[in-house]
């Protein structure tokens, strides 16, 4: 196997691995939402219709701040015992490690979407009006489209001293258009009003553009000291 | 004769030219200038603030120079990471993976298959590649160890390690420069960051003295070089 791949998965089953026996940033992320969605379902009390209108906002907001949970971990667990250094040290390709730590959290936090999602649609009584398949591939695009972005500003505040408050101020504002796309679009599924097609085709854009332009500069940011 | 000169004929290998290391207005290093021989034993010595960690992690290619260059195997550090072997002082090592589980992930960012070389690696530093247990519930020295097994996996030729010995039981730590002088006895060449010169005397082939981000004295006994420096 080209050695790329091979490392990607071997950094990938070893996230998997690690996650899998302390949980942190699954917990964290769960507990986050799941207090997102109660504390809206009491604060607006929101007949079908107007769910449908505002969910798509919710939704997004609650996987937006509880990936940043499971952003900082993710690197976080790379500086105990200075275990990045082992990496820096090694032939390794620096952009496998980080498809690898992207694809991880891609993976968490659709775990997170696929045991929220039903949730959302109870406590909101949400019924899909337009076509509802629109909603895989703006979920997939969405959550990569954090998860990139995310990934590569958590490796690039995880050496100071405020991670936990650099990382939002660093991606919330870049996100604004993934954002926009992914609630709109949701929006638009929900209400059947518009097509997602254009959100779709944005998303797609900007994960792209970002992916592209994270896997030419990450080897920078891993080895800037 | 000439042949005999050429075999007998001390080979550098790290070359070290008046290599500067600032952060921020502290300079780590200032102007150090050195070569070093294959197959020998360096053991760096020096008060806390000496430079020797900095001087170490330049030449694991983790700290880049503010100014000056190092050759290794005649390329940069980065380009000859396949050779290099680093332990730093804290363990490189995931805690709540076991010994096996860290070095088959390590093995596996340097291209090497199979569980036999992770084994051997953890047999050589005396430990059992069975143990089951995360790395996090190892005692301090059985994590130097599986430190240093990590450093080994990929038989590099050049091993440099931050204070291996620290907080290790006097049996372990020799039982460690017993497995070091045999690692130079097959031809690798080592750097050794340590205040436990005197566990080196002996071993080491050299004892390099930093003080002030300056290399002050290179001589051959760890006793000799103490009384020479100011």
């Amino acid at each position: 196997m080209n050695p790329f791949w091979e490392v990607l998965w071997a950094t990938l089953v070893k996230d998997i691995r690690l996650e899998w026996r302390s949980k942190d940033a699954l917990n964290a992320m769960l507990f986050f939402s799941l207090l997102v969605v109660v504390i809206f379902v009491f604060s607006f009390d929101p007949l079908a219709e107007e769910s449908r209108h505002i969910v798509g906002g919710l939704v997004w907001v609650a996987f937006l701040f509880a990936a940043v949970v499971a952003l900082n971990q993710t690197w976080a667990r790379e500086l105990r015992n200075q275990v990045l250094d082992a990496y820096r040290v090694s032939p390794a390709p620096a952009n496998a490690l980080f498809m690898a730590k992207s694809v991880g959290n891609f993976l968490f936090v659709s775990v997170l979407e696929a045991l929220m999602t039903p949730l959302f649609i109870v406590f909101y009584n949400l019924h899909v009006l337009g076509p509802a398949w629109q909603l895989v591939p703006l979920a997939l695009l969405g959550t990569w489209a954090l998860v990139v972005n995310g990934t590569f500003f958590a490796a690039m505040s995880v050496r100071t001293r405020n991670r936990e408050i650099m990382l939002p101020l660093l991606l919330f504002p870049i996100s604004i258009p993934a954002v926009l796309g992914m609630v709109a679009g949701t929006t638009a599924v929900l209400t059947g009003e518009n097509s997602a097609h254009f959100y779709i085709v944005l998303l797609l854009t900007y994960d792209v553009v970002f992916t592209t332009a994270s896997l030419a500069l990450f080897g920078t940011v891993l080895h800037a000291e | 004769m000439n042949v005999a000169t050429s075999v007998l004929a001390p080979v550098s290998i790290v070359t070290v030219n008046n290599v500067i290391k600032q952060f921020g207005r502290f300079a780590a290093l200032r102007g150090v200038s050195a070569e070093f021989d294959q197959g020998r034993f360096h053991a760096i010595l020096g008060d806390n603030g000496a430079g020797k960690t900095t001087l170490l992690r330049a030449l694991a290619g983790l700290a880049q120079p503010t100014q000056g260059t190092i050759s290794i195997f005649g390329k940069n550090p980065r380009e000859a990471c396949r050779d290099l072997g680093y332990m730093a002082h804290p363990s490189l090592l995931y805690d709540e993976m076991s010994g096996m589980e860290n070095l088959r992930y390590f093995a596996g960012l340097y291209g090497l298959a199979g569980d036999n070389r992770c084994a051997e690696s953890i047999r050589a530093v005396g430990l059992d590649p069975e143990l089951t247990r995360g790395v996090g519930q190892y005692s301090q020295g059985m994590r130097q160890r599986m430190s240093l097994a990590r450093a080994i996996l990929h038989d590099p030729k050049l091993l440099l390690l931050d204070e291996p010995f620290s907080n290790v039981d006097a049996h372990s730590a020799r039982d460690m420069v017993g497995l070091l002088n045999n690692m130079r006895d097959a031809g690798k060449t080592i750097f050794v960051v340590t205040h436990q010169a005197l566990l080196l005397e002996g071993v080491a082939d050299e004892f390099v003295w930093m003080a002030d981000g300056q290399i002050v004295d290179r001589t051959a006994s760890a006793i000799t070089s103490r009384e020479s420096v100011p």
